[in-house]
């Protein structure tokens, strides 16, 4: 239904909202970037909801390959993320 | 001759890949891929000039649900100064990366980052350019901490967490658009989109990522720490390439799609966004002590200056003055990227030679190496936007389109910056003038120091004298 | 690509590779570096004769390179021109031999001989500039030349010098760019045709054509040391003698000097600069500054500031004769840009010698020195004779057709003053060093004899070039009238300027 599809989308947005302002304001590492890989999930979710054409069609496939490559990206670069901060934080143990 | 766009994206990334699998002759599958891709770009070029633009279809799928590469005058340019930087920049990395441990990290992540380049400049949907956008930051996050230092990983990480914010709003608006539009192929964007709240919320989204990655001040931040700690011929990679393949973007958003939608409201933002980058960057790298800090805080003022064009763009109407103002635009461009990777080349022969990059102490160092100095000038007259260099030329399109258009603020802000930088610039030279003897020997250029040396000299005079087919190739549009 | 294309660019060239040649040399190449220098010199003389001789015969010579769609750079010879680019070439020659004499066994040789040359090549394309376009490229390459010329010795002074002309000039530069820029976008290439293009214009133009008279004179006015922007010159006297020659005898005082007179003859036309009223402001400036410097040299002890600040009065004669309407004015005017060159350089080389031989600097050292030094002294009597405007030495002429030409002009009432006062001045401030130099007894030891008396005062290097830049001095006083002579060349240009 068409007005789920806008409840979804919206979600997405405040997700998304939720997501960038910890992201700009978080007060610890970690929590910068999960409130990055939130904003993530939540693009996903706008997404996901533009890819809904109604009832009687399948879902545009463009969207869900964006958001597969999203997802994809958001790991790698979290991975990163993870490990470089694990890395500062046994360099500022040692030192 | 469409080929041409796949091979430039192919080379680089079985380079990569061939590194990988073989590092023991990683150094000279590096070395021949660079020359390889280097060659591509001039044929690419060539064909550009001839052929007019050019589009290839992977796979055969055509836009709408394929991946499709083009390349125009501007793309095409802009991918032979990458090629350019590239090469001398890898030359260069073999000699700074002494141990074989570093350089088995060094060249996958090094050719896989010019593969991100390439293919962001041929990218012809926003799809594909998210995909290279993230690519391009996660290889230069990489090579930004090779090396193993804590203010490198502390920076690179900084980086990291800023790219991975302006890539998530770059996709959010590319959602939109979709939503929007129905389609992702820029061609077809630049004929639908009108003005309207979509339009205006997805430009605002993706000028916001965009931005934070190029570094435009006040979202520059984070670039002086990370190209200060980086290796030095990663750093010139950073300033002159990756932060620009971020402008490149803003502009064909600005430019092309968005261009029905862009108010002088909005670009006079952007020209005051640079303005600011141009004062405050210049004068940052005014109090910098160390070289590599200097040259960072440089990279956010040029970058500012590049932003200047855009009020001048959008105030002029098509036609003559516009065309001119817009190879102005390119030409300063390309000059930065070659006179920058001149620049932390030099700084990196003078940083391994006297284990530090302290400006107040380079006197002796400068002494030893008359030529890195010498490159070090060009590159820095390049900086200031003097004759013979291409930025002057850029900067007198910067000044006419002022006075053409009456906007006198942003001539001022230009003059106040070019002042300012030739104060930088002059206070590193003064070093360079020192009691010590001049070399008994005659001026010997060593291997490490030509690849600077050339890229300097092409900045400062080559560009400048024969620029003129940049204006020819900027008219090829697509 | 003919002879008379490729002219100009060898010209530039005969001095701009020998230059970057040196730069590669081992500092101990005295041989080499001098017949590379004297080759380009002798080489450059020859190009430029020819050069003359083509102009004469009202031959084309021109050189054209595209750098922008709009923006050529051209190299065009005419008789101004010609002028300036005769004058640099026979100081360069004779300041060469001068340089390797004052420099022998000095560190850092084959850097200043390269830049030297650097700097006189931007000189020659800067006379040669057949656009302002090129004229400020060329105006820009010379201030990074001579920056490391003045900056050569390294000291922590020398330093602060070249780091006052370095925002001296550039800040100037930045001026000249944004008038040059504004003229172009209003009127397109504003080429260097005799008798000026902007007076085509229509009159909604002309307040920003005054605004942009203004600009590019400031520019301009910061190499040619007009008063207010004429701070760096005292300060840029910690460059080694043969660089202060260069400076304020050819290079960039005169570029300073020279880009005025383009601007108000070959770009606006002087009729149409005196219909803006232009022409007023200048010729105030202009007297504002020849009284000014001469009343600041008064009170310097030191022998190089003192000739600095003489320059500053000197080099406005040449914006004075701009400022005066009408033929004669224009001859005084331009025929001063030689006449003050050589007579200018001869007393630095004369100053440069007695600090190298006797380490004197200071004015009140220099009694009795015309006993121990005659001949330097001697060249240095005869160039102070002419600045004051004695005849028969070349100031002479000069001052003779700047005081007609008011006449003529009818601004006698307040030019005449302003040339008397000067001549008062200069001789205030010249004739008590030859009072001291010929008739005073020498103090018990000089404050530091280099070179003790020998068969010659001092070096040979060191000796000839003053001598010779005196009798060219005398020369172009006594044989004024001769054909060829700086006069007679001067009287060409206007008649070409007023088309008579």
């Amino acid at each position: 239904m068409l007005t789920a599809q806008w409840l979804y989308g919206l979600a997405g947005c405040l997700v998304t909202g939720i997501g960038l302002g910890n992201a700009l304001l978080g007060s610890s590492l970690l929590k910068r970037v999960l409130a990055i890989n939130v904003m993530g999930a939540g693009v996903f979710m706008m997404l996901i909801a533009v890819a809904y054409r109604g009832p009687d069609l399948a879902p545009d496939p463009v969207p869900h390959a964006l958001v597969l490559t999203g997802i994809v990206v958001a790991v790698s670069a979290t991975a990163l993320a993870l490990a470089l901060a694990r890395r500062l934080d046994r360099e500022q143990d040692d030192g | 001759m469409a080929d041409t766009l796949v091979w430039l994206v192919a080379l680089p990334l079985t380079g990569a890949v061939a590194t990988l699998l073989l590092p023991r002759q990683a150094n000279m599958i590096a070395i021949g891929s660079a020359v390889a891709t280097a060659v591509t770009a001039g044929v690419l070029v060539h064909a550009v000039s001839a052929q007019g633009a050019l589009h290839y279809a992977i796979g055969g799928w055509h836009a709408g649900l394929g991946i499709a590469l083009r390349a125009d005058g501007l793309s095409a340019l802009l991918l032979l100064m990458t090629a350019l930087v590239m090469l001398a920049a890898t030359t260069y990395a073999g000699a700074y990366f002494s141990s074989a441990g570093q350089r088995r990290q060094l060249w996958p992540l090094w050719l896989l980052l010019w593969t991100s380049l390439n293919a962001l400049l041929l990218a012809g949907d926003l799809f594909n350019l998210y995909v290279t956008l993230e690519l391009l930051g996660l290889s230069a996050v990489a090579l930004a901490c090779l090396g193993g230092k804590t203010a490198a990983i502390r920076a690179a990480l900084r980086y990291l967490l800023v790219g991975l914010l302006g890539s998530m709003m770059f996709l959010a608006g590319v959602s939109l658009i979709y939503a929007g539009y129905g389609t992702l192929d820029m061609a077809m964007l630049t004929a639908a989109v009108g003005p309207g709240p979509v339009a205006w919320t997805a430009l605002a989204l993706m000028t916001a990522g965009l931005l934070l990655k190029a570094a435009l001040f006040p979202l520059h931040f984070w670039l002086p720490p990370a190209h200060a700690s980086a290796p030095a011929p990663v750093s010139a990679v950073l300033s002159a390439l990756v932060v620009k393949a971020a402008f490149y973007l803003v502009l064909r958003l600005w430019l092309e799609v968005f261009a029905a939608v862009i108010t002088p409201a909005a670009a006079s933002l952007l020209g005051a966004l640079g303005a600011g980058a141009v004062l405050w960057g210049s004068w940052q790298a005014l109090q910098a002590e160390r070289l590599k800090l200097l040259a960072a805080y440089s990279t956010v003022a040029q970058l500012g200056y590049l932003f200047l064009f855009f009020p001048l763009l959008q105030a002029l109407p098509p036609g003559p003055a516009r065309d001119l103002a817009a190879g102005g635009l390119v030409i300063l461009a390309l000059t930065h990227g070659l006179a920058k990777a001149g620049l932390f080349l030099a700084i990196g022969v003078i940083q391994q030679r006297a284990g530090h990059d302290t400006i107040r102490e380079l006197g002796g160092t400068a002494q030893q190496l008359p030529a890195t100095t010498f490159a070090i000038a060009l590159a820095g007259v390049a900086l200031i936007g003097l004759p013979p260099s291409g930025a002057f030329l850029g900067k007198w399109q910067l000044l006419a389109g002022a006075v053409t258009t009456g906007q006198w603020l942003w001539l001022v802000i230009t003059v106040i910056g070019s002042l300012l930088a030739a104060a930088y610039i002059f206070r590193v030279l003064g070093h360079a003038f020192g009691h010590q003897p001049y070399p008994g020997r005659p001026v010997t250029v060593a291997r490490e120091e030509w690849p600077a040396l050339l890229l300097a000299a092409s900045a400062a005079v080559l560009l400048g004298l024969a620029g003129l087919p940049v204006w020819g190739l900027m008219e090829i549009r697509l | 690509m003919n002879w008379n294309t490729w002219l100009p660019v060898l010209v530039v060239a005969s001095s701009l590779l020998p230059g970057l040649i040196i730069f590669f040399l081992r500092e101990g190449s005295h041989r080499l570096r001098t017949v590379l220098n004297m080759a380009g010199a002798v080489l450059k003389l020859a190009l430029v004769g020819q050069l003359i001789w083509g102009v004469f015969h009202e031959q084309v010579y021109e050189s054209r390179w595209t750098l922008a769609p709009g923006l050529d750079l051209v190299l065009h010879a005419d008789t101004l021109s010609v002028l300036f680019v005769a004058l640099s070439t026979v100081l360069w020659l004779v300041t060469t031999v001068y340089a390797i004499g004052y420099l022998e066994n000095s560190p850092h040789r084959s850097r200043f001989f390269g830049f030297f040359s650097l700097c006189v090549s931007a000189t020659v394309g800067l006379a040669l500039a057949g656009n302002l376009f090129t004229f400020v490229i060329f105006y820009e390459l010379l201030t990074l030349a001579t920056y490391p010329l003045v900056a050569h010795r390294g000291t922590p002074e020398a330093m602060r010098g070249a780091r006052i002309y370095l925002t001296y000039t550039l800040g100037g530069g930045m001026l000249l760019l944004i008038g040059t820029v504004w003229l172009h976008v209003l009127a397109g290439p504003a080429v260097f045709v005799e008798g000026g293009t902007l007076h085509r214009l229509p009159e909604q133009y002309h307040p920003q054509l005054k605004m942009i008279f203004l600009l590019l004179i400031a520019g301009l006015g910061v190499k040619a040391a007009l008063v207010p922007l004429h701070g760096w010159l005292p300060q840029a006297m910690v460059a080694p003698a043969p660089v202060s020659a260069l400076l304020h005898a050819v290079a960039v005082v005169k570029a300073g000097a020279f880009g005025i007179v383009r601007v108000v003859y070959d770009v606006y036309g002087v009729n149409f600069t005196d219909q803006l009223g232009l022409l007023g402001i200048l010729g105030v400036v202009a007297a504002v500054t020849i009284i000014y410097g001469s009343v600041r040299a008064l009170y310097q002890d030191n022998l190089k500031k003192r000739l600095a600040w003489s320059t500053v009065s000197q080099v406005s004669y040449i914006a004075l004769g701009t400022a005066i309407l009408g033929p004669v004015g224009t001859v005084g005017g331009i025929v001063h840009l030689v006449h003050q060159g050589i007579m200018k350089i001869t007393l630095f080389f004369t100053a440069g010698n007695y600090a190298e031989t006797l380490g004197i600097h200071k004015v009140s050292e220099m009694n009795g020195v015309g006993r121990r030094m005659p001949a330097t002294t001697l060249a240095f009597t005869v160039a102070a004779l002419g600045m004051i405007g004695i005849p028969p030495v070349a100031g002479f002429v000069s001052k003779w057709y700047l005081g007609l030409g008011a006449l003529e002009a009818g601004m006698a009432a307040w030019v005449m003053p302003v040339l008397l006062a000067s001549s008062v001045l200069n001789a205030a401030y010249f004739l008590p060093i030859l009072h001291r130099a010929w008739f005073r007894d020498p103090a018990p030891a000089w404050p530091a004899e280099h070179l003790p008396a020998a068969r010659l005062e001092t070096h040979a290097a060191l000796l000839w070039p003053p001598v010779v830049t005196a009798t060219l001095a005398l020369a172009a006083g006594l044989l004024a009238a001769a054909p060829y002579s700086p006069l007679e060349w001067a009287s060409l240009i206007a008649q070409r300027e007023y088309g008579l």
